[in-house]
């Protein structure tokens, strides 16, 4: 293992001290494990707080900021935070106006934010939730957790925090959240496992010439595996897979998404692949994000993530935004 | 006639100390059980929760059984995260609040608590035995327990062994469908390592 770390233990905490240094107009309190935007609480303006396990950068504290995120709580690497962190979280971004959790539907999240919402709501803090489960790579069943929640979450932060900003009341934040959730579908692909500082070796085993398709966040195995494949023939691959659940009617806004150990060369390659597929499909492409975003420590691979766009959500993806990872408009 | 034995509260302090010894050895096995199905975590979660536990008992030991278990639920709450950490923190606190204000309880007490503390956990999680998660362990080692602390025991590692041939249907290891199957389920291995632990101080 070859890890730019000092020891495992202090990964996160030695991150966030980090992220303190580098964005000041953050406020990282590195003993509670909460990333906030400077200014929180924002009079009369709902506070959106999301958060899951770190591992994911720069998901969530890259996306802290006016526009987007109010608060981000980092778990330990790949685990849910733990209550406590989001009730502090929630209590400083709190202006009266309410507070929306953003929730990847991993059941370590969802039962962590669900405590977390009883005990903020016993100290008067109005909170509504949004599950994100985009993931088409696992169907829904009576017998599974549901859909995973990957690359939408972006799309949610963004576009919810957008209405947030503009001093949207929490009914109708939430409700946005919802509506970019049922519209996001993502499909994911690994190249390689990815290592945890925990565990310090690849959390699963993939020889070399062969891929996992359908793969999560959290270096855990993919739907299948198959002999390597071509860009082209993985943008194939993943959009149709996006595209068998998602049949958008309008514009989708497009996020290739690397996992973290793929360069950019490889991730525009793959988009201009993506883009062809959704030409020859009839899928016309609104705006385009290009990047890691919501990665998976040092795993290479890559996932697509469409949402179908309407004007509303058009306007509150292009309005200004301004965190670490996510910066533009103004 | 033999005297009915009465479980106090320095007997559950030692219980979930020996808990956090036995977890502390096996972490990175329950971490290699979990890379294989999960996201090779639950071991230094599970570490990490414990260790706080018997910090926060050795600070100020609480003088009921059910309190020890209740604080020792709330401390797992707040330091484990993950779904390890609700789902254990609530089978400790539920387990220590059916045990009430008692000084002292019986083996039949602790049944019943359990029961109920281990309902909890199915309830939060919406699992049943059957879907390769702790409760496999749990449930079998609740209903033996009120027969003897070895009867849980074995019952747990039956449970924790039942769950190789099994597909997972809730939690992480569920995304991958069939191919969780062939794999010792984590969850229900700690699970074991707890009642083993509980067994353990027992018998000294």
């Amino acid at each position: 293992m070859r890890m730019l770390i000092n020891v495992p233990e202090t990964v996160v905490a030695d991150a966030l001290r980090g992220m303190a240094a580098a964005h000041p107009e953050l406020t990282v309190d590195v003993d509670n494990r909460v990333v906030l935007r400077r200014d929180a609480p924002v009079a009369g303006k709902v506070g959106l707080v999301s958060g899951g396990g770190s591992g994911h950068e720069p998901l969530h504290g890259g996306f802290v900021g006016p526009g987007m995120l109010a608060a981000a709580c980092p778990g330990e690497v790949f685990t849910s935070p733990v209550p406590d962190q989001m009730v502090r979280a929630a209590a400083a971004v709190d202006s009266g106006a309410g507070v929306l959790f953003v929730v990847k539907n991993y059941t370590g999240d969802v039962l962590n934010f669900e405590m977390a919402a009883e005990l903020a709501e016993d100290e008067g803090i109005q909170i509504a939730k949004v599950l994100v489960d985009d993931d088409v790579a696992v169907t829904d069943s009576l017998y599974t957790a549901g859909r995973r929640g990957t690359g939408g979450t972006l799309f949610v932060e963004k576009v919810a925090g957008a209405a947030a900003e503009e001093g949207a009341p929490l009914e109708r934040v939430e409700a946005i959240a919802r509506r970019v959730n049922e519209r996001s579908r993502s499909f994911g692909v690994a190249l390689s496992a990815c290592t945890t500082p925990a565990k310090g070796s690849p959390t699963f085993d993939l020889p070399a010439g062969e891929l996992e398709l359908g793969i999560g966040i959290h270096g855990e195995p993919g739907r299948e595996r198959r002999p390597m494949m071509t860009s082209r023939e993985i943008a194939d691959f993943a959009v149709d897979a996006v595209l068998d659940d998602l049949r958008p009617s309008g514009p989708v806004l497009a996020l290739v998404n690397g996992m973290g150990a793929t360069p950019l060369l490889e991730l525009y390659g793959f988009n201009a692949e993506v883009q062809r597929v959704l030409t020859e499909r009839g899928v016309p492409v609104a705006r385009t994000l290009v990047g890691n975003y919501v990665t998976s420590l040092d795993m290479a691979g890559c996932s697509v993530t469409l949402c179908e766009a309407d004007e509303e959500i058009l306007r509150l993806w292009d309005a200004p935004v301004q965190t670490p990872a996510l910066r533009w408009g103004r | 006639m033999s005297e009915v034995t009465e479980f106090d509260a320095a007997f559950f302090h030692r219980w979930l100390t020996r808990a956090a010894a036995v977890v502390d050895r096996e972490a990175d096995r329950l971490t290699e059980l979990d890379a294989a199905i999960g996201d090779a975590d639950h071991g230094a979660n599970l570490k990490r929760g414990f260790a706080a536990v018997t910090d926060v008992l050795g600070k100020e030991p609480p003088e009921t059984p059910g309190a020890v278990l209740v604080v020792a639920g709330r401390q797992l709450i707040s330091t484990v995260g993950g779904a390890s950490g609700p789902l254990y923190g609530t089978l400790l606190r539920r387990t220590g609040k059916s045990l009430g204000e008692a000084p002292a309880v019986t083996l039949p007490e602790l049944a019943a608590a359990l029961t109920a503390g281990v309902a909890a956990v199915a309830q939060l999680g919406g699992a049943q035995v059957g879907d390769k998660t702790m409760l496999d362990a749990l449930v079998p080692a609740a209903e033996a327990l009120g027969e003897s602390f070895a009867a849980a025991r074995d019952a747990a590692d039956r449970g924790a062994l039942a769950t190789v041939p099994l597909q997972a249907r809730k939690g992480r290891a569920s995304y991958l469908g069939e191919r969780s199957i062939g794999h010792q389920d984590p969850g229900a291995t700690s699970s074991a390592l707890l009642i083993g632990a509980l067994a353990e101080v027992a018998d000294a």
